[in-house]
């Protein structure tokens, strides 16, 4: 296949990709770094000199800072936690026999493609709104003083209306992992006199467990920047300030760019931890 | 019209050298099997005679017009790949045509060549279907088919009956082997198969790591290994080698006899052995026999029936003339 | 596992499935139900499900109080421009780390998808500072370049385990077959790989029509697509559900037809190819 001739024309076809991603990273980056160690506020002043390390103590002695900490866990562990299991089980459902399957898959894999602004708005306020929507409704008819959602459960909301959204993407991944499982071996554990349950421990799971960990990286990639469930409705208030969310309103609204800058240098770190781990495992793959 | 010479011809990927400078000529119109274990770089020196792969070093030359660094394209050779290759979107049609129409040859042309190669290869019945509706030999022949049109110098053929089944593989092997007798063009062919070498070859070329360790007609092989590998290599089932005292006897460090050139007797003989396992064809009896006190196993192969089961005793006696004899390199005695 | 399943436990699957899967779709049923009532009977309690007096007035009100029609082109223009001008991009990329890999082949692939993981929120003020630089903020071509960039990683990732199923003879055939490099990529790849090609499109088009974070940040009113007036209704006024509902539907209807047909890929789209 490799002869000089097409190894060339291979360099020349990948350079625009190459170029345009080079630069989309290492321009913002570059200057996201350069701000951090500014004191820059466009709205006071501007350009007010170097800052040395100021703006990343600074970020991470407010008292924002832990408590957008803590919030991040809640909701990226909440969710991972509601969409892993509920999705092992959902998925090992969907592979059994049954009539309609295809309209079932089609059920359940629905809310991946609704927009996060719609499903926010649709979740608080026809759903959650203390008043008017259809969990008040219920809440009444069985007697029940009904939930006001967005301030007193901010946090479980959020996680329900983020869960409801990435609950189809473990699911269907999850699926098809388990129809990946070569029925051979499932035969032989049954052969060998393995009950259902054993075989679903030994067989099954251990068989999921690669597709469950790159369901857990990539969600946990998308969640660490969950932002439009968050922006429509709380506005980060009512303990519902995610890192993102800090660095956000740090940058946009506060317009205190150094202190965002270095904000977004935590955040660019914590993903690559997070993504380091992700691509050895979809680095291996690459190899077989 | 089809001579291929390949004068110290080698290829480094990185810092491997899989081909050590090679000399080997391919006269027009032979039929040369490239035979060899598995990663023996026959298949990467199809593909540097093919031009698909550069070569690092060497000149390679076709009808004395120096090829190395032509295109494939340019090379005026076809080759039949071991998936086939066939084009899965285009009918059988097309797919033999699509070599003609690269070439922008006029369509009444290519049309004659494109019946002609299907009535030679009797694919008319399926010429307008896909290749995913066609079973493994079928496609085979739409591959061969492909080749055949541009009337190549010569063919080059990449395993190709290693993905058909047993019954399937001896029926294709005949086809080629007439397909050759009736185009008198010259063909290399890549085989693991040492069947398939010594059927179909008017020359064997056997390579290992690279390395030619014999070239020569089928029977020359068969009865002159120039060293141990070639000899344990051709024939089958394989050469018993034994080393030690016995090879010394008839000076030498390895003596090998071949299964059909002992002879097995329940009653007397020179080397004594128990039966291990005994395999009846009918035609053949195969005995595995342990215990000689020559080698771990030595097969013999006799003729006809030989009524002997596990734990038999059993004699075997070498026909003298038929020791081969190697030397501590495992180069042949003369 | 060819084994017959007694109708008792097929049946017992089936309900249970069925049951979950309404479950899960109902949000989203809820919200097309509403959007035919009129205000008043969005918020009746108890509900209603199904008799009610359908209306389409919703739709109009909404298109006219709020020029839905304009996000909607907007939505359009960027999902399917950024999505287009990733494959061109992408294609000559993908060809080349699929038929002619290098050493750095892997390398490659894996800094673009590393890429994809930079969060956003790290260079908002950055790209917001070069799109008011460049006269870019809240236009629509702006954020056209803005969502190739960030799906292209997805786009390159999906041709390539695309391309990477055809196979390398195929190609080697068509040049042994006299076939120039355009004629290899043009006669043969691209027909081979149309499906691929397809089902790329279409995931990354639902992908860019939902992206909510630079499309809120970067525009304003006249690039603003979708996800920008979904979210006006976040500080509604007055009674609203039966609007948001026929906004929601209007929405996210395409994306949910184009995407039940892409379901089959999404798993590769999603993985980079890490669960088959």
């Amino acid at each position: 296949m490799a002869t000089q001739h097409s190894r060339a024309a291979a360099r020349i076809m990948m350079a625009p990709a190459v170029i345009l991603l080079l630069g989309w990273m290492l321009v913002p980056l570059t200057m996201t770094l350069y701000f951090s160690f500014k004191n820059y506020l466009p709205l006071r002043g501007g350009d007010l000199g170097w800052a040395g390390f100021e703006n990343y103590t600074r970020f991470v002695t407010s008292s924002s800072f832990w408590p957008s900490i803590l919030t991040t866990l809640i909701i990226v562990g909440g969710v991972l936690f509601i969409t892993v299991v509920f999705g092992v089980l959902l998925a090992l459902l969907l592979d059994r026999p049954m009539w309609g399957q295809g309209i079932v898959r089609i059920l359940v894999i629905a809310p991946f493609f609704v927009m996060p602004t719609v499903s926010a708005l649709v979740w608080k306020n026809m759903f959650m709104d203390p008043t008017n929507g259809l969990f008040a409704h219920l809440w009444r008819a069985f007697g029940a003083q009904p939930v006001e959602w967005m301030s007193q459960a901010s946090l479980p909301s959020i996680i329900i209306i983020v869960s409801w959204q990435w609950l189809p993407f473990a699911t269907l991944i999850l699926l098809t992992a388990i129809q990946s499982l070569d029925g051979e071996q499932l035969e032989a554990s049954e052969m060998d006199g393995a009950p259902a349950l054993k075989r679903f421990w030994y067989i099954i799971l251990p068989h999921l467990s690669r597709a469950i960990t790159v369901v857990i990286l990539i969600q946990t990639i998308f969640l660490l920047a969950v932002f439009a469930e968050i922006f429509v409705t709380t506005g980060g208030a009512f303990g519902t300030k995610t890192l993102s969310y800090l660095i956000f309103q740090r940058v946009l609204e506060s317009q205190n760019i150094g202190l965002g800058s270095a904000g977004g240098v935590y955040a660019i770190i914590l993903a690559n931890i997070i993504a380091i781990f992700l691509m050895r495992i979809v680095g291996k793959n690459l190899d077989n | 019209m089809g001579r291929i010479t390949l004068d110290k011809v080698t290829k480094r990927f990185g810092d491997v050298e899989v081909i050590p400078p090679l000399d080997l000529t391919i006269e027009d119109g032979e039929f040369v099997v490239f035979v060899g274990p598995s990663g023996c770089g026959k298949s990467t020196l199809l593909r540097l005679i093919a031009g698909l792969e550069d070569v690092s070093g060497g000149q390679i030359r076709i009808d004395s017009k120096d090829a190395t660094d032509l295109p494939p394209a340019k090379r005026g050779l076809a080759m039949v790949f071991q998936s086939y290759a066939l084009y899965p979107h285009m009918s059988v049609r097309k797919n033999i045509a699509f070599p003609l129409k690269m070439a922008k040859m006029d369509q009444a042309e290519i049309d004659r060549r494109v019946d002609n190669a299907a009535k030679v290869l009797n694919l008319d019945s399926y010429i307008d279907r896909r290749p995913g509706q066609l079973s493994g030999g079928q496609r085979q022949r739409v591959a061969i088919g492909r080749a055949i049109v541009r009337e190549p110098s010569a063919f080059l053929f990449d395993e190709p009956l290693s993905n058909l089944d047993a019954a399937l593989r001896v029926g294709m092997r005949l086809e080629i082997s007439e397909l050759h007798e009736r185009l008198k063009t010259t063909m290399v062919y890549v085989t693991h198969d040492q069947v398939e070498a010594m059927t179909m070859a008017d020359k064997i070329v056997v390579l290992q790591a690279g390395v030619i360790e014999q070239v020569g007609s089928p029977l020359e092989l068969y009865h002159t290994p120039r060293n141990k590998f070639v000899a344990g290599f051709i024939g089958s089932p394989k050469m018993n080698f034994i080393e030690g005292e016995t090879a010394a006897q008839h000076g030498a460090h390895t003596i090998g006899i071949r299964p059909e050139h002992l002879t097995a007797s329940a009653t007397e003989g020179l080397w004594k052995g128990t039966v291990s396992v005994s395999e009846h064809l009918g035609s053949d009896t195969f005995l595995h026999v342990h215990d000689t006190g020559l080698a771990e196993s030595m097969t013999v192969r006799v003729g006809g029936e030989f009524p002997v089961r596990h734990g038999d005793t059993v004699y075997l006696t070498p026909e003298a003339d038929k020791i081969h004899r190697f030397d501590e390199k495992g180069l042949r005695i003369a | 596992m060819a084994r017959t399943v007694t109708t008792r436990q097929k049946a017992l699957n089936t309900t249970l499935a069925w049951a979950i899967g309404l479950l899960i779709f109902f949000p989203i049923l809820w919200t097309i139900l509403t959007s035919f009532k009129t205000e008043g009977q969005a918020i009746s309690d108890p509900p209603i499900f199904l008799f009610f007096d359908w209306t389409l007035e919703n739709y109009a009100i909404v298109q006219e109080r709020s020029d839905y029609l304009r996000f909607l082109t907007n939505s359009v223009i960027i999902a399917v421009g950024s999505t287009l001008l990733g494959i061109v991009v992408a294609v000559p990329a993908a060809w080349s780390m699929a038929f002619v890999p290098s050493k750095r082949t892997k390398d490659i692939l894996m800094w673009m998808l590393s890429t994809k993981m930079l969060p956003a929120v790290g260079v908002l003020y950055p790209i917001y500072l070069l799109f008011i630089k460049l006269g870019l903020l809240d236009n629509r071509w702006g954020l056209v370049v803005v969502l190739m960039l960030i799906n292209l990683p997805i786009i390159v990732w999906m041709l390539y385990t695309y391309f990477k199923e055809i196979p390398g003879e195929i190609l080697e055939a068509a040049r042994m077959d006299g076939a120039t490099l355009r004629e290899e990529i043009l006669y043969i790849l691209t027909p081979m790989a149309v499906p691929g090609i397809a089902s790329t499109i279409l995931l990354n088009v639902i992908l860019a029509w939902n992206e909510a974070f630079w499309t809120l940040n970067l525009t304003a009113a006249k690039a603003a697509p979708l996800t920008a007036f979904i979210a006006s209704y976040s500080s509604p006024e007055g009674l609203f559900y039966a609007k948001l509902s026929a906004a929601s539907t209007m929405a996210i209807a395409p994306i949910l037809i184009m995407g039940w047909f892409s379901q089959k890929q999404l798993v590769r789209g999603l993985t980079f190819g890490a669960v088959k």
